[in-house]
């Protein structure tokens, strides 16, 4: 964990300060966690990608918090430079539209289509948003909290 | 024991002849129980070579093979064909019924037809054909209109594309498979298969002739369909090509005329590389037999080794490869005859 | 001129070569290949939902049902993450005893890979020499915990049991046995005229377009990219190894094989030295008799499994069931390139690319 660089003074902090990219950061032993607005989104990830070279998304999931879906995405990079960062942001469960990563990161196509499926979130400018793990007549998203369950 | 059988006919002919059956008539019967005969080794041939199979790929794969029913689980075929027997014969409601259903009986009599010009022991050829080399190959490209056929009629994508491919293959592995025998034909100046073995009294025509061994022997695990050439069937990919529409008895028989297509070829293999029925002290028929299993075991061998090619190098193998040698040695057969003449030996 | 047509066909989901539920709708020209959609979600089992109404613990058998290949890796990743969230210490012996183990998946792992490519592409012989070397490392399992294939032996804070007597002898045989296995493959089956042909140059995979789709694992390496979390985020006790990365040049299905081979080597040098280092001590460390993590912590751990990054993103609610856990599987992200490497070629070519980049549909589809 010694790689890691919480310090304000780390080079993300300052380019997304320069391109007025508004944002909290909060630190465990493990992750920075960057939280940003839904329309900042890209423009960070577009930071972070072409200045810091962190071009490894590994993972996008979705948190149903109620009223609010949390959407993170872990980022890397490879060759491994040390740098890693969980970008979070929210969006209302009433207007569930957040832009897709797919531009930058192509392999957030079938991650987001997995969201979309399983959470219900949709992603503009998504390629090809259609369900990937259930059949695409099914009814509902079933990793929201309030998705009827029987048995167990 | 070398004329056992033969005298048996004699015996059986003449018998009907002497109670006053007149000799067409005998000789009709006599036919009719040769086909017989051959339908019942041909049977009998593929159970135990369906076993054998088994056996050697447990041998290969360092497994046991079938080992419970009976001794070395040689009735394992029997209750497997007895399964197969009391299947359900589905045909698909989509299926082309006429096609679908004459597909396999056809492939069958075909793969039997071979049997007819093949010496199975001095002067035991069934029809001692002069021509019976030429009817052998035609004969065994027919099998391939079976296999459209059966991939035509399933109306299925996969079985077409396996049918497809089959033909492709069939005709581009043809050429070879007739040309390699060529050089023997030049040889020994006839097509009579009774001749051709007689003519390897002194020396073997796998000695005389390695290259046309070596095409015919590809060629031929290409006309079977045996791996690593088992492209209309191509489990693995195309689920089971042509026959994957088929079940039970009518699956069954293509599984039949296979393994009766496996016997005939490596027969016809014993008998114009490997001296056929010649060899010391056995009997004519019992030699061909020996030779023949030999040569499935190399079959059988090739198969459980090898991977499947892909089809387009399958192709340019054979157009690229397999033909010129072929055709080169055509033209090495025909200097050597020419020398050897000229040199009057 | 005869008109021809395209066609689709379906590979899948009842197919000999799709390993488990795979479902790939190729568009045909002949017998070329002009693009690949992939279905998925015939084994989806809504893994991630139910580990919401499961306790910690109880996950630790699902988690084993997810790379049911390599069942020791996916558990290895599931405890260490809830271990990062609650911030438990492992004991050295265990962590020792978690690293065989998970090198033994990995083995296990690679040589039924080897073996179903060569099945894939028609050599049955190649199938079951892996599977005769892979069940001496299945009987390794039976040992530990009595499980062969799903063997849910990890347990958050150490390992559910010591090993039994003779383990370490036994494993230490299998790892002597392993160059000459892996010598038996390349004369059977790499040093396969026909195989090479078939594997040469097929389904190149970019670097480049390896990384933008976040393909990790051996299919990442045999495109030459040198990433393997065991070195780029070390885990556990990785960092004390030594091992090297068998890298690919070409990013071909023959490289994707070879890299595999060799790994299942540098696993075994791995394996070879947990063995000689392991310490005696406690298997368990100390773990709540109740696992509640604090409200609001979440973590997402990474391992690399046999198939590649394996990640799993957990976040409490201060309850003793996580509010969320997801995992990322490598297989699902790696078979996102299954059409880019497969058109163009030919309908042969698709099952050696599904073969050689090695899904396994229980975790692509959790």
């Amino acid at each position: 964990m010694e790689k890691l660089d919480h310090g304000r003074e780390t080079p993300w902090t300052k380019l997304a300060e320069d391109a007025g990219i508004e944002f909290t950061a909060v630190s465990d032993p493990f992750f920075t966690y960057l939280s940003v607005s839904p329309a900042a989104l890209h423009a960070l990830m577009g930071i972070l990608k072409q200045r810091l070279g962190m071009n490894y998304l590994a993972d996008i999931t979705a948190v149903d918090h109620g009223s609010e879906f949390e959407v993170v995405y872990h980022l890397y990079a490879i060759p491994d430079n040390g740098r890693r960062l969980a970008i979070k942001t929210r969006i209302a469960r009433e207007a569930a539209v957040l832009e897709s990563a797919f531009p930058l990161y192509p392999t957030a196509d079938w991650q987001e289509r997995e969201i979309y499926d399983l959470m219900g979130i949709s992603f503009s400018n998504h390629p090809n948003l259609a369900r990937v793990l259930l059949p695409d007549d099914f009814k509902g998203h079933p990793l929201r909290k309030d998705y009827r369950k029987e048995g167990g | 024991m070398e004329r056992l059988i033969l005298d048996i006919a004699h015996l059986l002919v003449s018998w009907l002849t002497g109670r006053g059956m007149a000799p067409v008539w005998a000789d009709l019967l006599l036919l009719l129980l040769q086909w017989g005969t051959v339908l019942a080794i041909v049977t009998l041939n593929v159970l135990i070579l369906i076993w054998l199979e088994r056996k050697v790929s447990g041998f290969i794969q360092e497994r046991l093979g079938p080992n419970r029913l009976g001794p070395f689980g040689v009735f394992q075929t029997i209750a497997d064909t007895l399964k197969l027997l009391t299947k359900e014969d589905i045909i698909p409601t989509q299926t082309d019924r006429w096609i679908f259903k004459t597909a396999p009986m056809f492939f069958i009599i075909v793969a039997v037809m071979l049997y007819a010009v093949i010496p199975m022991g001095q002067d035991m050829a069934i029809v001692d054909l002069s021509a019976g080399l030429l009817f052998f190959i035609s004969v065994g490209a027919l099998s391939t209109i079976c296999i459209l056929m059966a991939g035509w009629g399933s109306n299925n994508k996969w079985s077409l594309l396996g049918a497809m491919r089959s033909v492709a293959q069939m005709i581009s592995y043809e050429i070879p498979l007739a040309f390699s025998l060529l050089g023997v034909v030049m040889i020994t100046g006839t097509l009579n298969l009774g001749e051709i073995v007689k003519a390897q009294d002194k020396v073997w025509f796998f000695v005389l002739q390695p290259l046309a061994f070596l095409t015919y022997f590809i060629a031929a695990t290409a006309e079977l369909n045996r791996g690593p050439f088992d492209m209309p069937e191509a489990e693995q990919e195309l689920t089971a090509g042509a026959y994957t529409e088929y079940t039970g008895m009518r699956w069954a028989l293509f599984f039949l005329a296979e393994y009766t297509n496996l016997v005939a070829v490596s027969a016809l293999m014993a008998t114009v590389f490997f001296g056929g029925w010649q060899g010391p002290l056995l009997p004519s028929w019992i030699w061909i037999i020996i030779k023949t299993y030999l040569i499935m075991l190399v079959f059988m061998w090739l198969k459980w080794t090898f991977p499947r090619i892909r089809m387009d190098h399958l192709m340019s193998f054979s157009w690229k490869v397999l033909i010129p040698i072929s055709l080169i040695n055509i033209v090495i057969t025909g200097i050597g005859i020419k020398f050897i003449q000229g040199m009057g030996w | 001129m005869l008109q021809t047509d395209e066609y689709t066909i379906n590979i899948g989901p009842q197919h000999p070569s799709t390993h488990g539920g795979l479902h790939a709708e190729a568009l045909m020209d002949g017998e070329i290949v002009k693009d690949v959609a992939v279905h998925l979600g015939y084994v989806h089992r809504s893994v991630e939902k139910i580990a919401e109404s499961r306790t910690y613990t109880q996950f630790i058998p699902y988690a084993a049902r997810l790379d049911y290949l390599a069942s020791n890796l996916p558990c290895l990743g599931y405890v260490q993450a809830v271990e990062k969230l609650l911030g438990v210490e492992v004991p050295e012996r265990a962590e020792y005893i978690r690293v065989i183990l998970g090198e033994l998946s990995r083995i296990a792992a690679h040589m039924l890979f080897v073996g179903s490519l060569a099945i894939d592409l028609g050599a049955t012989t190649g199938l079951v020499y892996c599977l005769r070397d892979r069940e001496r490392i299945m009987n390794l399992f039976e040992m530990t915990s009595g499980q062969r294939l799903i063997a849910a032996y990890m347990r958050i804070g150490g390992v559910s049991a010591d090993l039994p007597e003779g383990f370490i002898t036994a494993v230490e045989g299998v790892i002597s046995d392993l160059p000459k296995m892996v010598k038996e493959y390349d004369g059977l089956i790499t040093g396969n005229e026909i195989l090479q042909a078939r594997c040469r140059g097929i389904g190149i995979l970019k670097p480049e377009l390896a990384v933008a789709y976040g393909v990790t694992g051996p299919n990442l390496r045999a495109s030459g990219v040198p990433y393997d979390l065991r070195k780029a985020d070390p885990y556990g006790i990785y960092s004390r190894f030594d091992f090297d990365l068998p890298l690919g040049s070409r990013g071909d299905c023959l490289d994707r094989l070879t890299v595999r081979l060799e790994e299942i080597e540098q696993s075994g040098r791995i394996s070879a030295q947990a063995v000689k280092d392991i310490p005696e001590g406690e298997i368990m460390g100390k773990v709540p008799k109740v696992i509640k993590p604090a409200q609001g912590r979440e973590v997402y751990h990474r391992i690399e499994s046999a198939k590649g990054e394996l990640g799993f993103y957990l976040l409490s609610d201060g309850s003793e069931k996580p509010a969320r856990l997801h995992v990322r599987a490598p297989s699902f992200i790696n078979l996102m390139v299954l059409p880019h490497i497969s058109r163009g070629g030919k309908l042969q070519d698709i099952i050696a690319n599904i073969a050689t980049l090695d899904p396994v549909l229980g975790e692509a589809d959790r």
